[in-house]
């Protein structure tokens, strides 16, 4: 049986569920920014994926932008994580109401 | 065959990790979790010949993001319980089983059916992901994208160094 791009898509988007679920179910805020990362690889793998069934290197370079703005992303988020807990003790998104969200 | 084989072993380990993820009491367990699908991913890069890629994945991410990760994980500590009650009964459930069903209607349709956006023609071409040809491309015609993410990064840089400095110590004084 020869594995096509349709597998990488479903797993795929089997790694982007997860990723969603874990974001919604979690309080914690350091997991769900794991979660988003793990949204973030699992799209990485259907840009590769498309990519190579369409013979293009593009897709491969869509990759290396979504790496560089995650990274951007991490900084500027553990940034804020580390900000909340050092006033607050705590990294619940539950426990952060002052805007009434 | 052997790309069977391999998907399965690394697909299955691929989605441990995510599992692991989302279900992991201690945080640093998590973080392990994301690692290990990072190296999955990086074997699936390598398999459709993005060499650079999967190399990138596996310094930054793997490296690179994650120990940043462990770090904060450290700084703000592991012990802490997570209240994961839900304030809505049976929602959980039945957002698993609409996801379960989605997840399902989707694999059939793209393992057994036929994308239409693929032309069978433009695959013939290998696309070959080494240093050379990506370069070249990003130093080309993606050199605007390409500007514009140091930009980002700059940004990112001082707006952190912004919240590390200004972030807690103004609320002291507003304390005081």
């Amino acid at each position: 049986m020869e594995v096509t791009a349709g597998w990488y898509m479903t797993l795929a988007a089997v790694l982007f569920l997860i990723g969603a679920g874990g974001m919604l179910i979690r309080r914690n805020a350091l997991m769900m920014f794991m979660s988003i990362e793990l949204m973030l690889n699992s799209v990485n793998l259907t840009f590769i994926a498309a990519g190579k069934e369409l013979g293009s290197l593009d897709g491969q370079l869509a990759v290396f932008f979504v790496l560089v703005v995650a990274a951007a992303e991490v900084v500027v988020g553990l940034a804020i994580i580390v900000s909340v807990f050092q006033s607050r003790s705590s990294a619940s998104a539950d426990e952060l109401s002052e805007l009434r969200g | 065959m052997i790309e069977l084989i391999l998907f399965i072993i690394v697909a299955a380990v691929a989605i441990f990790g995510a599992l692991t993820v989302v279900f992991a009491r201690n945080p640093v367990y998590g973080a392990m979790g994301l690692m290990m699908t990072l190296f999955s991913l990086a074997v699936f890069y390598v398999v459709h010949l993005a060499h650079l890629v999967a190399a990138v994945q596996v310094i930054v991410y793997a490296g690179a993001v994650m120990t940043l990760f462990l770090f904060v994980i450290m700084m703000i500590g592991v012990d802490r319980d997570e209240d994961n009650t839900e304030k809505l009964p049976m929602q959980r459930q039945f957002v698993g089983a609409l996801g379960l069903v989605i997840v399902l209607v989707a694999g059939i349709a793209a393992v057994g059916g036929r994308f239409d956006w693929v032309r069978p023609a433009a695959s013939t071409v290998e696309a070959n992901g080494t240093v050379q040809e990506v370069g070249k491309l990003l130093f080309t015609e993606w050199i605007l994208p390409f500007e514009a993410t140091s930009l980002l990064l700059i940004i990112a840089a001082a707006g952190a160094i912004a919240l590390a400095y200004f972030g807690p110590r103004r609320r002291d004084r507003e304390d005081a």
